[in-house]
């Protein structure tokens, strides 16, 4: 055979002359399912919705002077909890400072938290999950098996013990201890997904001409089982949130002096029925950010997952 | 297409005095998706006689398993519409019938026997019991009496041992055994008219072979009339009185069954039949239809099957061919078709070598 | 057993060398119990001693009902899977011992084209990447007018737009895509091509035009082919040879005149038999062998001869004694039957 053979007389090729099935000639759209992807969310009314606000929060916790010029830590107990006014928005706190600029630079500590623990376990997970799925046998029963352990356990019980014996708590720590627990969910999640790639026959097809596990795994295995997990982490940030919160109001996670919308939570309490504000604040900011990104990783996912392209 | 022609013209084969059993005239279906509306049914007319078979034949997207879901009334809306036509059993317009009526039809008078029996049957139900329960609900049975009657079905569709089976679960019989249960399931009630979409594609040669045997024998014995839907030509030619061949949701060919296979009417019919390869001929180069069928959003003007026809003129490709008569019952959506059942069609257009487009003859030096 | 088919007339691949010869090929799928610790508590003898051995510029037909183990077997002569027992040579040379980048220089010269035109593509890739990778796996098989052009001549060559290199999968139909995997087969050379049911998913117009560019592309490079189907008009329309499995053994093999217009295994017989023909006015006019039952349970295949348990013919030597598949007395054919007879009148002859 030779390389530059070309048979003479070929007629015009299948697809000049006519359409394939379910596609219209007047927009030939020569994208990848990315591309696709991205056409679909930008239909999305709730990928919208959920982007603008993200990029209100984002903002918040990377630019916080950008929403306020008064410094959180300037603190007055002469106006100690003021209702909201035109001086202070929010009022102000116990201990008398503004309290709009203590939940606007609140946003940075919770959403840290959020990014940082989301992307840990991300890693993990796509690491763990690939190896499980990809090799199965032995080495999926071992690391599954590890993966039940720790899922049995409640991320918040693990968390207090854990967090309990800790000196000092801050960011790190916080995000330490929730990878710790939080991992398998998305582990499992990703080693399903694997596994529902790696018997498709284009892996076949590509161990046949003779691919080895790390170009497999890279090429044909990664971006086929990315979707859903990229759809979950997103909602799982907003999950870590709710959790960081959590974990602070219990007193476990960040300390003071610190600024987070959990340590406002957990400060507000006492005072909810003489100044409800205090905790209605944070309360809206911690409710929309989560919301904002559980909206946005469902729109994701949708976008991203084939068989939702009708 | 008149209505004139929908009475007297598709009615081969049977005695014309007989009112018939199921009548359609018309029928539209449309589908709602992302790239438009598409017609996966455009003006589809036939009628069915008692005892009679009617094998529709198609392609994928051909639109002969959307036939089957509208008659059944089990058609998804949304996305799916009727947007025209009329379906009447002995009479009766379905599509205009209350629901409740509709539904004493469904599975009672009219049955259908799907393609994948496995996913068509309850995993989690004895097989009996799935039977019996057809006779308690429709006809009231009690329990022990309902019992007995699901046995005697499953006896009667040939499986051993129904006594002892009649407990066992669906994933715990063979595919050929579960398509019997299928069947077993649809002539419970004695209906008049069975819809079988795709029965033994998934099925192995030899078993295809017993379930299409019995399916026969059932016809004859329960004077059924039977909608054979499928792509098989071999099948259709085994068991077929007539038959309809659809392509882009249109009729393009009907007759009796003898007819179609001698002198087929319509070029894509024709193509078909050449580019099957037989067990009884070992065959040189198959004849093949090149190109591909047009998507059912974006159907090109004319005739659907003119880019990929071998006779196709500028008439074909500006102007929709009606279905009409060519000869005695014998139906064809050609221009041509005169020419075409006589075999003195001019070609316009041949293959091009891989199979894939057409090159026009007018270009080619003569061969 | 011997691998040389007994010279018959109407074989003209008989002097041809042998590109792949297989020799008593078994794979058994362990049946386990366990999730941790797994004990095995039987077998699913999917391939049970297969022999054959495939010629330069043959094509052989390999016909089975599901469950038969011929996509096993095509796995396993890809080594997509390891077999348990046998040996396939390529060219003289043991294909099933060979490791690392000897494996890979051997891989260059089979290849496989799937069932499925919708899951062998890979849907995240663009149709220019999936027909070059084969290229990037084998640095040394570059070709000299550049990747890109390599593979527009490829798409080409298979009757698709190379306009169309950009395109994703998800943009062609059925039989587009099934034309995308035979170019990426076609990448490397290669000297054999398994084919796995490569027209059965498609419809009846496509399916034809299929056939025919595997039939020129044959003819082109001198390919050859093990086609896998269970389709046996297809079979026998592309194969020069045909073997027919049963419970992963052949029961018969032989030249596709030989199989098709005298078959002589009982389960052949039934198999032809049962296939409808095109044309109604051969209703009733053959004579059809209804088999009794379904195919036995592979995990526990019946003693001796596999096929005894629906078979018509069947006496007490099929019960005790298994059959080898070889040439018996007259029938040039090779048969796994104690019984074996020829039967002409399975096919009616045509035209």
């Amino acid at each position: 055979m030779s390389e530059t053979h070309r048979p003479e007389a070929r007629g015009e090729p299948i697809d000049s002359t006519i359409t394939p099935a379910g596609e219209s000639t007047k927009k030939v759209e020569e994208a990848s399912l990315l591309a696709d992807a991205w056409r679909s969310l930008r239909k999305n009314p709730w990928f919208i919705i959920s982007a603008v606000l993200l990029v209100l929060f984002l903002g918040m916790a990377i630019f916080p002077q950008l929403f306020t010029n008064t410094d959180p830590r300037e603190c007055l107990l002469g106006r100690s909890r003021q209702s909201p006014s035109a001086e202070h928005w929010f009022g102000t706190d116990v201990q008398g400072c503004d309290y709009y600029s203590r939940v606007i630079h609140g946003a940075r500590n919770s959403i840290a938290v959020g990014f940082i623990v989301a992307i840990g376990t991300f890693i993990i997970a796509v690491v763990l999950g690939l190896v499980a799925g990809y090799f199965g046998s032995w080495v999926d029963a071992v690391i599954s098996r590890i993966t039940d352990m720790v899922f049995a356990v409640p991320y918040i019980l693990g968390a207090l013990v854990f967090l309990n014996v800790l000196e000092s708590r801050g960011v790190r720590e916080v995000a330490f201890v929730l990878i710790i627990f939080m991992w398998p969910t998305m582990t499992r999640l990703m080693r399903g997904s694997v596994i529902s790639v790696v018997n498709s026959e284009f892996v076949l097809a590509a161990r046949a001409l003779g691919a080895g596990p790390i170009t497999i795994m890279r090429r044909h295995i990664l971006p086929n089982s990315l979707g859903p997990v990229i759809g979950y982490a997103t909602v799982f940030t907003g999950i870590i949130i709710g959790a960081e919160a959590t974990l602070t109001f219990l007193g476990v996670g960040l300390q003071l002096p610190a600024i987070s919308w959990g340590l406002q939570l957990s400060d507000a309490q006492p005072f909810l029925q003489t100044v409800p504000h205090l905790l209605l604040f944070p309360v809206i900011f911690v409710g929309l950010t989560v919301f904002a990104f559980m909206t946005m990783g469902d729109a994701i996912r949708d976008a991203l997952d084939p068989k939702s392209k009708k | 297409m008149t209505e004139s022609q929908t009475s007297t013209g598709f009615t081969p084969g049977t005695s014309p005095g007989d009112a018939p059993l199921l009548e359609v005239k018309d029928l539209q279906v449309e589908f709602r998706t992302k790239a438009g509306v598409a017609r996966a049914i455009n003006g589809l007319n036939f009628t069915l006689h008692a005892g009679e078979t009617l094998a529709i034949l198609g392609e994928s997207g051909s639109g002969k398993s959307v036939t089957a879901q509208t008659i059944m009334g089990i058609l998804d809306m949304p996305p799916g519409r009727i947007a025209g036509g009329e379906i009447r059993y002995r009479g009766d317009d379905l599509l205009t019938m209350n629901e409740e009526s509709r539904r004493k039809l469904r599975g009672g008078k009219i049955a259908m026997i799907f393609q994948d029996a496995l996913s068509s049957l309850n995993p989690v139900l004895p097989v009996g019991w799935q039977i019996a329960e057809m006779f308690r609900v429709h006809r009231g049975m009690k329990r022990k009496e309902a019992r007995a009657k699901a046995v005697e079905m499953m006896q009667r569709v040939g499986i051993p041992g129904a006594e002892e089976r009649a407990g066992d679960f669906p994933h715990q019989f063979s595919g050929g055994m579960r398509q019997r249960i299928m069947i077993a399931m649809a002539i419970a009630l004695d209906p008049d008219v069975l819809i079988a979409d795709e029965p033994t594609t998934a099925l192995d040669v030899t078993v295809q072979a017993q379930v299409m045997r019995l399916l026969k024998d059932l016809q004859t014995e329960f004077n059924m009339g039977l909608i054979l839907i499928t792509h098989d030509l071999g099948v259709v030619a085994d068991v077929a009185d007539k038959i309809a061949v659809m392509y882009s949701g249109r009729v393009m060919e009907a007759a009796d069954v003898y007819e179609t296979y001698a002198k087929p009417g319509h070029p894509y019919t024709q193509g078909l039949l050449a580019s099957i390869p037989r067990i009884d001929d070992e065959g040189g180069r198959l004849r093949a239809i090149s190109g591909l069928p047009p998507s059912l959003t974006d159907m090109p003007p004319g005739c659907p099957f003119n880019p990929r026809c071998e006779f196709a003129t500028d008439r074909c490709r500006t102007e929709r061919p009606e279905l009409r008569l060519v000869a005695e019952g014998h139906l064809s959506a050609c221009h041509y078709a005169e020419d075409v059942y006589a075999g003195t069609a001019t070609r316009t257009r041949r293959p091009s070598p891989t199979g894939a487009g057409m090159i026009d003859v007018s270009e080619e030096a003569p061969e | 057993m011997s691998l040389s088919v007994p010279a018959a007339a109407a074989d003209p691949f008989a002097d041809k060398p042998s590109v792949l010869e297989v020799d008593g090929l078994v794979k058994h799928f362990p049946i386990t119990q366990g999730i941790v610790f797994q004990r095995k508590v039987g077998a699913v003898k999917a391939v049970d001693g297969v022999s054959f051995n495939l010629r330069e510029g043959e094509t052989l037909g390999i016909v089975g009902e599901s469950g038969c183990g011929k996509s096993t077997l095509a796995k396993l002569l890809m080594r997509l899977e390891e077999p348990d027992a046998g040996t396939v040579k390529f060219r003289g040379k043991d294909f099933l011992s060979v490791k690392g980048d000897e494996l890979r220089r051997l891989r260059r010269k089979i290849q496989i084209i799937f069932q499925d035109p919708y899951t062998s593509l890979n849907p995240r890739m663009s149709v220019g990447d999936i027909i070059a990778e084969p290229f990037k796996l084998h640095p040394e098989e570059k070709p000299k007018q550049g990747i890109r052009n390599r593979v527009k001549e490829l798409l080409d060559l298979v009757g698709l737009n190379p306009e169309h290199i950009n395109r994703y999968p998800h943009q062609f139909s059925g039989g587009q895509r099934q034309r995308i995997g035979i170019a990426r087969g076609l990448a490397l050379n290669p000297d054999v091509i398994i084919c796995d049911e490569p027209v059965s998913a498609l419809d009846v117009s496509v399916q034809a035009q299929v056939m025919n560019l595997l039939d020129d592309l044959q003819k082109e490079f001198g390919l050859s082919y093990i086609f896998i189907a269970h389709d046996l008009s297809v079979v026998r329309h592309i194969s020069d040879r045909v073997g027919v499995m049963y419970l992963g053994k052949l029961a018969e093999l032989g030249t596709q005149d030989e199989i098709y217009t005298g078959p002589a295994h009982p389960y052949t017989q039934a198999l032809l038999s049962a296939v409808p023909l095109p044309d109604p006015t051969l209703r009733g006019a053959r004579e059809q062998i209804v088999l009794q039952g379904d195919p036995p349970n592979p995990a526990n295949p019946p003693s001796g001869c596999r096929f005894r348990t629906r078979c018509w013919k069947a006496t007490e030597i099929c019960a005790t004694q298994e059959p080898e598949l070889i040439s018996r007395g007259q029938i040039t054919q090779l048969t796994a039957c104690h019984h074996a007879q020829q039967n002409e009148k399975v096919i009616p002859s045509h035209g």
